[in-house]
């Protein structure tokens, strides 16, 4: 290493921090999705669908949550309707 | 019975050879009956890093389909009378890995062998499945580098819920963290994740670390698990981790970054 290398190693911190903090995001994320049961997918599309007769939404309009603790489980779902809610005339 | 150990991490290129052959070599010299497996089918790459390969006859495969026995396909180690290599097929397609298949075979070895490693391929495909389904414990092979450690945290996963023991609901395979490829220069310059950042986010227990060397590739080059090199640093800290393994308590080496002077810095020695 020579003498310039010592002023660059001053001048920017490294980057094994960053590498940290979004492995550890990214870990919890992906340990969050893999605990949850496997029809999840299907039930947000089944659950799109219906709600599509009735209003316009789209797929990100709909989002199912799944938390789980030691004592219960809850399924959080979520659903954004739009604006002004054109109904399918029923 | 014998202990099935699958050495596993998801991502390729990352050390899971080197150290399955380390690992069965270190046990085999301790003085257990060691047998060590290709589970890589279709790109064998055990029996050169054990320098066994112009001896492969049959393998892995021919065992299963019943086209020759156990003993006509293991090969000794000509360095060590309790190590055997098991080859993958180099020809063969990976679906050929049937569970019943893997399961007999796996059986039959456990009655004459104390430890039977498994060499997993990359990914989390069939054979990498194959690989661990049927594990006692895992050693997960993890570069200090953010793909490795993603790619090393899915596959816990995957052993948490895919394997016979958690089929069965069985008491869970023991995971094991095996840090390669680590540089402690790099550490201390922050610009490599530490062996306690990947400790953390993985929460495993570590095995041990080896230190990024060349007496890795100078191993692999002559088919000498690097474990034999006893005067690397590589090779030393994979007979700690077979230590380890064993029970023994070592404090990790290798870690630390010795400083050089501000003389040696300032005129780049």
């Amino acid at each position: 290493m020579g003498l310039l290398d010592l002023f660059r190693a001053h001048r920017h911190k490294g980057t094994a921090s960053i590498a940290k903090e979004r492995l550890q995001i990214l870990v919890a994320h992906d340990r969050a999705t893999r605990n949850q049961p496997s029809y999840l997918p299907q039930l947000q599309r089944e659950i799109l669908e219906v709600i599509r007769k009735y209003v316009d939404v789209d797929m990100n309009s709909v989002s199912v949550n799944y938390e789980q603790d030691e004592t219960r489980e809850v399924l959080e779902l979520n659903i954004i309707l739009p604006d002004a809610p054109a109904a399918k005339g029923i | 019975m014998a202990k099935i150990i699958v050495i596993t991490s998801g991502k390729g290129g990352v050390g899971k050879t080197t150290t399955s052959a380390a690992l069965a070599m270190g046990l085999a010299q301790r003085g257990h009956r060691t047998v060590v497996i290709d589970f890589d089918v279709g790109l064998r790459n055990l029996d050169l890093i054990m320098g066994c390969e112009r001896r492969v006859v049959y393998d892995f495969i021919n065992v299963i389909n019943g086209e020759a026995n156990i003993n006509q396909a293991l090969i000794r180690d000509k360095r060590c009378d309790a190590l055997y290599v098991l080859p993958a097929s180099q020809t063969r397609d990976k679906e050929a890995l049937t569970k019943e298949g893997v399961g007999k075979v796996l059986e039959e070895l456990g009655r004459s062998f104390d430890f039977i490693i498994c060499d997993s391929p990359a990914g989390i495909e069939h054979g990498a499945t194959m690989a661990m389904y049927y594990a006692d414990d895992a050693v997960v092979v993890t570069n200090p580098e953010v793909s490795s450690v993603r790619d090393s945290d899915r596959m816990l996963g995957i052993l948490s819920s895919k394997s016979r023991r958690a089929e069965k609901n069985e008491e869970p395979i023991r995971e094991f963290l095996l840090l390669t490829r680590y540089c402690p220069e790099r550490v201390a310059k922050g610009e490599m994740l530490a062996v306690e950042d990947v400790r953390e986010i993985l929460s495993l227990d570590l095995l041990g670390v080896i230190p990024e060397s060349k007496a890795v590739l100078t191993a692999s080059n002559s088919g000498v698990p690097v474990i034999l090199d006893i005067e690397s640093d590589a090779g030393q800290a994979y007979g700690d981790a077979v230590s380890r393994y064993l029970g023994e308590e070592l404090p990790h080496r290798f870690l630390e970054f010795k400083k050089k002077g501000f003389f040696s810095r300032l005129l780049g020695g």
